[in-house]
């Protein structure tokens, strides 16, 4: 397929705002997990929750859209010069070219969740900062973004749970193949709410401990929170060669919430990745793994990328660093992948000591320095949804 | 501009209770006669998972299945898109998460992630087939059509658009006054495909939105977001072709030239 080159990239997590923080994280194999202090699901278990969420207000143009995932957003954004950068892409391409494509699987359910405790006592009604476009819907951060940046391209809102912000890119790369804008911001945002906390504390999928993907002792996930963004062009921008090489979708159509005993879904979506970017297995540096540190998830996992990658290439989850960030799990990997493209490394898996002898030998506990010319990357959702990346440095 | 074949429809609504009724309708052979929203009974879930599935999952599967009936479901990819997903399992997680033990049982979470029918298609289907689920409010039906016709150009795949809402209950209701369930479900292919209803010419545009000319059909087009394809789909029923305008969430139009040159209908 037609690269998609990757001309600005940022996250914002529980490890600090912007890719500096990201890579320093990774390469200090640091975790910004903390036992969960989020007031509003007070569920036990380890959270990463990103500092100064709270206090990112938006300017008042923005008031109706206000809502902790929209300020997770703002703040985001704000990163690397990523705003000025799409700024300067719309001086470039004009605002109507540039699209807006979204990945969130709870969008600002959490001020819903607080207008239900807030209800009118005679009437039941919601409180006003309930919004409906502004907070409540699922598409509400695509006209948040478009809003804040003053873009008129066409939107996409994809909310396939934690599939969703690696499913982002996918779409664009068709976009722009097919003409539709001639840049596409890619975004995935989520952010801690009751919803999710209470609901994946009753499938007993939260650890007590900071999660740690592929160890033998792993008892379930940590949920995080995490914004990242991504402008992509069909032409690079300056020296920076970074690029989506290629993509794949797939569906387990096994069960709604846990995985394909045999990974099928997640096998046939790194395939269908390597063979759009025309790279064999062993032209990928390293897989950055959904690796959620849930028992079932690593297993199946990590056997599938043996039996699609090999087993000797490295695995890495950043979830023990992040947390869990669901909807914007795809687009934290994409950037950590960006990342160790860009700055020569692999990272390491945060508080994983000892690697579970049945997710194969090559997790990388350790970050360590090397050119990576590839990064498969995987994103696995309910619903069996799946979706690989590859990102590449294409020379 | 994207060309693609539309070579097949689903439909349930209030009085519509599936395609052929509303092709009838909306060809003008017979009058609109408004009863309850039927509640088909979507066969291709296995029993089991139909009892798990909340409604807007059966009413979506139910117009997939229709639409798909002539095709391959196993490896037709999909694109789902509603305005408010499961608005019922969401009132029960916030109701029971404002009470002073929050609870919410397993099967209920998961029904609450959009991508739920989606999800429960592909078990239905055993498809490992992409699918995706979209948003978009009340321009859902013109985001999830997009994006399944950009899909079928530059994969050269079938492609079905399932698009479906149901009304959600109060306080949610206030919020977006949905009162009519109705779902759609478009099955698209590569250009010249044989057995087509139509051509599809879509492009990105401005302008007002299609409206309907009989004003009961026009009131349910309003009544629900997956029924703003009600002007396409008289274009197709007409068999006289039709360029229509239908509503994107982002403010513009999706220009859609319906060239009914099918032969399948």
């Amino acid at each position: 397929m037609n690269p998609a080159f990757v001309t600005a990239y940022t996250a914002t997590t529980a490890v600090g705002a912007g890719r500096d923080a990201m890579r320093d994280a990774l390469l200090a194999r640091r975790s910004g997990l903390r036992v969960n202090d989020f007031a509003d699901a007070p569920v036990p278990g380890f959270v990463g929750r990103v500092a100064g969420v709270e206090d990112a207000a938006l300017p008042a143009a923005l008031a109706g859209f206000d809502c902790r995932n929209h300020r997770l957003a703002w703040l985001g954004l704000h990163q690397d010069g990523f705003a000025d950068a799409v700024v300067a892409a719309r001086a470039r391409l004009g605002a109507a070219r540039i699209a807006v494509i979204v990945g969130t699987s709870t969008s600002g359910i959490l001020t819903t969740e607080l207008g239900y405790r807030n209800r009118d006592p005679a009437t039941g009604a919601l409180p006003p900062f309930v919004r409906y476009a502004g907070t409540h819907n699922f598409a509400a951060l695509a006209r948040f973004l478009r809003a804040a940046l003053a873009l008129e391209g066409p939107t996409a809102a994809i909310s396939t749970a934690c599939s969703s912000s690696a499913k982002v890119f996918a779409a664009a790369q068709r976009w722009l193949a097919a003409g539709v804008c001639d840049a596409a911001l890619v975004a995935g945002v989520d952010s801690l709410c009751g919803t999710t906390l209470h609901g994946f504390n009753a499938l007993q999928l939260v650890s007590r401990a900071p999660c740690r993907p592929f160890d033998v002792a792993r008892d379930g996930l940590s949920l995080g929170e995490g914004a990242g963004f991504a402008l992509l062009e069909r032409a690079p921008a300056g020296v920076r060669r970074l690029a989506l090489a290629g993509y794949g979708e797939s569906a387990d159509a096994h069960h709604m919430s846990a995985p394909h005993p045999d990974g099928l879904g997640a096998r046939l979506a790194m395939s269908a990745a390597l063979e759009r970017a025309g790279l064999p297995p062993a032209a990928i540096g390293y897989v950055c793994a959904h690796g959620t540190a849930t028992r079932n998830n690593d297993a199946v996992e990590a056997r599938a990328i043996a039996r699609v990658v090999g087993d000797r290439t490295s695995i890495a989850s950043v979830k023990g660093a992040l947390g869990h960030t669901l909807g914007a799990a795809g687009i934290a990997s994409a950037v950590a992948a960006l990342l160790s493209i860009e700055h020569g490394f692999v990272p390491g898996t945060a508080n994983t000591t000892a690697v579970d002898p049945e997710c194969g030998a090559a997790v990388q506990l350790e970050p360590v320095a090397r050119r990576i010319d590839a990064v498969l990357v995987n994103a696995l959702g309910f619903g069996g949804n799946n979706a690989s990346l590859v990102f590449a440095n294409l020379r | 501009m994207i060309r693609v074949a539309l070579t097949s429809i689903g439909f349930a609504a209030p009085g519509l209770r599936d395609w052929p009724a509303a092709r009838a309708v909306l060809a003008g052979t017979v009058p609109y006669v408004r009863t309850p929203l039927e509640a088909r009974i979507p066969e291709a879930l296995p029993a089991a998972e139909r009892r798990r599935a909340g409604a807007v999952t059966r009413l979506a599967v139910a117009v997939a299945q229709e639409a798909a009936a002539h095709t391959d479901g196993a490896t037709l990819a999909t694109v789902f898109a509603s305005a408010d997903g499961d608005g019922e399992t969401v009132h029960q997680i916030c109701t029971s998460l404002a009470s002073s033990a929050p609870e919410i049982s397993p099967t209920r979470f998961h029904n609450s992630v959009q991508n739920a029918a989606s999800g429960y298609w592909s078990i239905a289907m055993q498809s490992h087939a992409p699918t995706t689920t979209l948003n978009g409010l009340d321009g859902m039906l013109a985001a999830a059509l997009l994006e399944a016709a950009v899909q079928v150009a530059t994969e050269a795949r079938e492609v079905m658009v399932v698009a479906y809402d149901l009304p959600v209950p109060a306080p949610l209701h206030a919020l977006h006054p949905v009162d009519d369930g109705a779902g759609v479900a478009l099955v698209l292919a590569p250009e010249g495909a044989p057995r087509r209803l139509a051509t599809l010419e879509i492009t990105l545009g401005t302008g007002a939105e299609t409206r309907m000319d009989a004003p009961a059909l026009e009131m349910l087009r309003r009544a629900n977001p997956a029924l703003r394809a009600l002007p396409l789909l008289r274009a197709v029923a007409s068999g006289e072709g039709a360029a229509v305008a239908l509503p994107r969430d982002d403010g513009g139009a999706l220009l859609v030239t319906v060239d009914a040159d099918g032969d399948a209908r």
